[in-house]
This record gives structure tokens, C-alpha cells and sequence, in this order.
């Protein structure tokens, strides 16, 4: 009793509104005991990306197990996502991309699983994790380079030198290419985590906001905006995510302007 | 880091009985009169973004790196071929069928073409029995009425020599009659009826009735 009591004192001395945290559905816990997240510790990031796995298995193994001509409703999503991908691929950076194609749809699967798995209530959102994203954006990024070079070899940096601007602004332009070119695996990876976090802190912000009975309807009504919202980023930032990985590539294969 | 705040201020309370650690990080030292008081509130004192606590990079980016092989692992080597055979058989399917379909469309037209010129031979063969038909029979009526405009020639050529036979027959009939009657006369009159004269005379007079 007393215990309890000193827990309310001790939030309220942190002042109004601690008690919406935003932010907790981010924070990473073991699933099994308390104590220090080791690197191979079981994580809630464990759980929710071993649900990522499973619900791809299902989709595209179990869905198309039939190997049907005419296929069911579950094979028809996953030749769906496969012919989404596959053209994108093959449109974006040519036939010699398709290589490359499996890579690529692994990305695109696993970011638009997470997403969307993320928006489940009490779910616990992986791709919100800059940690997540910046090892995804890294390995495109340097994948990439290095197709780049074993490509095309030193012509591939012709990419920074553009020969169709006047001569005396190519160094400059170069410069600007370089630094575009090594500010890409950043905005690539925040614009995932921030597009995510950002609505999930916002609808735990409006949940908040529900304890109050006045504002309530309200907040369930915003809620449900932003929620709807979220359904339409979940989707989009996985699309974003993957077809900027392809027009990476695409400059990797052909770096000429 | 965590710890060692609580510990620190454990430490620096003398009255504490017993120290809970509560599961959303707060820890509430318990005091001998039985009074809580809270050390540390982690909520209080959380970072504001969990994205930014580097203690679990190594665990986020460990499950991540297993969660992609895997994925991988199973799209290349089960889901993709799989789907990518389906796809590859479902258009060939389509080709085939396509191609099948214009097979028996290009039958049916052929079909038709054969009807079609079966239709046009037996109707130009009927014309052709038909104008045989009709030539033989106008052949036939042909030599009837030349057959028949013979016989009435013949005929008719024959009437006229039995018309030209009675009138010569007639007429000789006339002479004869005309001869007699004069001689007659003659005799009446007490001329000879022998005189040669009479002949000629009556022959000389029928000359004009003659036609």
C-alpha cells in the first residue's frame, strides 16, 4: 500500500503528463527475467522479428504450397508481392538488376512485415529502431558501392563527375554528388525509424490524453486518424525503402548520367 | 548505470530496511517505519528516445542479421523458384491455350472456307445440270420442230402435187367435155365430127380457160 502510494508520489513529482510515455513501446526488455540486454539475450525485438519470419514464411511458402495455376486467395497475395518487387526491380534498374532481385525482396518483405505487424496493439515495432534501419541503409549502402566498383571499376566514380554540366562547375558538383552520395544510408535508414516512431509516439501520445474523460472522444477520433494514417506510411515506407535500394543500384550498374 | 545511482543512494541513506526494485525501473527504498521512499524513477529519468540507448545496438543488430538470413534463406531457396515457376507455368499455360485457341479458330475458318466453296461447287454444278438440262431438252424440241416443219413440207408439198394432179385432171376433164360438146354439135349440125379441125379449134379455145 505504502509502496504504491510512493510510486504515484514519484510520478507526479515528475511533473504533469508523466504519466503518457510515448516512448516506452520502444524500449527493448528481455522476454525473461530482468537485467542487461546482452547481444544474444531473447529481446521483445527477438519476438516480434521471429513473428516477421514466421509471417512471411507463411505467406509466400505455405501460401504457395499448392503451386496452383489457378491460385488461391494466399498465393495470389504472395505472386502479388512477388510481380510488385520483381517489376519494380526489372523497371528501375533494367534486366541486369534482377540478380539482385531476392535481396531486395527479403528487404522489402521483412521492413513491410515489421510494419505492419507494428501497428498491432501491444506489438513492439523493430523497424522504429534506428539500429534496425542503419544496418539495413549500411547494407544496401555498401553492397552497392562495392557492385559499383567491381562493375564498372574507377569508371564508377565518374557517378560524382557530371559530364553533361559546364566544366568549371563539375568539381563543385562533384563535391555535392560526394556528399549526396554519403548522406544517402543516413536519410535512408531515418526515414524509416522517424517515419514510424513518430506516428506510434503520436498515437500513444492521444492515448494518453484519453485518461481524461472530457477529451476522450477526442482522442479515440485522432487516434483512429492517425492510426489509418499509419496503415498508409507502414506500406509506403517499405515501398520508399525498397525502390530507393533499387535506384541505388540502378547507379551502381550504370553510374553514367 | 542505473545501479550504481541506486546503490549510491542506498548508500547514502542510513535508515533503509530493504530496497525494491520495481519492474518498470523504479527503485523504493523501505525505510524502518515502514515508509516508502522512491530513490530513482526510471521513467523520471529515462532517456527520452530508447532508439538512442546504444546497451541494446549489439542485441537489435544480432537478431536482425539472424532474421535477415533467414528470410533470405527462405526466399531463395524455396519461395522465389517456387513462385517464379508458378508464374513462368501459368503464362506458358496462357501461351499454349492462346496458341491452341487461334489453332481451332484458324480450323473453323478453314471449316467454313470448305463449306463455303462445297456450297458454291454444288450450286454451280446445279446451274451446270440445270443448263445441260435445259440445252438437251431445247436440242431435243429443236430437232422435234424441224422434224415436224419437215413433215409438214413434205406434206404439204405432196398436197400440192395431189391438188396440182386434180386440177391438170380437171382440166382435161373440161377439154374432154368441151371436145365431146362441140362434137356433138357438130354432128347436130350435120358437120363431120371427124374433121381435124375440131381438135384444133376446141384446143385453141380451152387455151384461154386454162390457168
Amino acid at each position: 500500500m505504502a509502496v504504491d502510494t510512493a510510486v504515484d508520489h514519484g510520478a507526479e513529482a515528475a511533473g504533469p503528463g508523466s504519466n503518457i510515455h510515448p516512448m516506452d513501446q520502444f524500449i527493448v526488455t528481455p522476454l525473461f527475467g530482468e537485467g542487461e540486454v546482452a547481444w544474444y539475450t531473447l529481446t521483445n525485438v527477438t519476438l516480434w522479428m521471429a513473428i516477421t519470419v514466421l509471417c512471411i514464411f507463411a505467406l509466400l511458402v505455405l501460401g504457395t504450397r499448392g503451386r496452383a495455376i489457378v491460385p488461391t486467395r494466399t498465393q495470389s497475395v504472395a505472386e502479388l508481392a512477388y510481380g510488385f518487387v520483381y517489376k519494380m526491380v526489372e523497371d528501375v534498374t533494367g534486366r541486369e538488376g534482377l540478380k539482385y532481385f531476392p535481396y531486395i525482396m527479403t528487404l522489402f518483405m521483412f521492413i513491410v512485415f515489421a510494419n505492419f505487424l507494428g501497428l498491432l496493439p501491444m506489438a513492439f515495432t523493430t523497424t522504429s529502431h534506428i539500429a534496425v534501419t542503419a544496418v539495413l541503409a549500411l547494407a544496401v549502402f555498401i553492397t552497392v558501392t562495392v557492385i559499383g566498383f567491381v562493375k564498372n571499376g574507377s569508371a564508377f566514380l565518374g557517378l560524382f563527375w557530371v559530364s553533361s554540366a559546364p566544366l568549371a562547375l563539375r568539381p563543385v558538383l562533384a563535391i555535392i554528388e560526394l556528399i549526396s552520395y554519403f548522406v544517402r544510408p543516413v536519410s535512408h535508414s531515418i526515414r524509416l525509424a522517424g517515419n514510424l516512431m513518430a506516428g506510434h509516439a503520436v498515437i500513444k501520445v492521444f492515448a494518453g490524453f484519453a485518461i481524461s474523460a472530457v477529451i476522450a472522444p477526442l482522442s479515440i477520433l485522432a487516434i483512429t486518424a492517425v492510426y489509418g494514417l499509419e496503415v498508409l506510411v507502414a506500406f509506403i515506407q517499405a515501398y520508399v525503402f525498397t525502390i530507393l535500394t533499387c535506384v541505388y543500384l540502378k547507379d551502381a550498374l550504370h553510374p553514367h548520367h | 548505470m542505473a545501479k550504481d545511482i541506486v546503490l549510491a543512494q542506498v548508500e547514502g541513506q542510513p535508515d533503509l530496511d530493504a530496497l525494491i526494485v520495481t519492474e518498470d525501473g523504479a527503485a523504493i527504498g523501505v525505510t524502518e517505519g515502514g515508509e516508502a521512499v522512491v530513490l530513482v524513477d526510471d521513467h523520471a529519468e529515462a532517456p527520452g528516445m530508447p532508439q538512442l540507448n546504444f546497451e541494446t545496438f549489439p542485441n537489435q543488430i544480432f537478431w536482425l542479421v539472424v532474421t535477415l538470413a533467414a528470410i533470405y534463406y527462405l526466399l531463395s531457396r524455396v519461395a522465389l523458384p517456387r513462385i517464379g515457376a508458378v508464374l513462368a507455368e501459368r503464362q506458358g499455360t496462357i501461351t499454349n491455350d492462346i496458341a491452341a485457341a487461334e489453332d481451332l479458330r484458324q480450323k473453323a475458318d478453314e471449316a467454313e472456307k470448305a463449306y463455303d466453296k462445297a456450297l458454291a461447287d454444288a450450286r454451280a454444278e446445279s446451274q451446270r445440270i440445270a443448263a445441260e438440262g435445259r440445252a438437251e431438252v431445247q436440242r431435243d424440241l429443236d430437232k422435234a420442230i424441224a422434224k415436224a416443219d419437215a413433215d409438214i413440207a413434205a406434206r404439204t408439198a405432196e398436197s400440192e402435187k395431189e391438188i396440182a394432179a386434180i386440177r391438170d385432171e380437171a382440166a382435161a376433164s373440161v377439154e374432154q367435155v368441151a371436145r365431146e360438146a362441140a362434137e356433138e354439135i357438130v354432128r347436130v349440125l350435120g358437120g363431120n365430127p371427124e374433121d381435124a379441125d375440131l381438135e384444133s379449134a376446141v384446143s385453141e379455145r380451152m387455151r384461154g380457160v386454162r390457168v
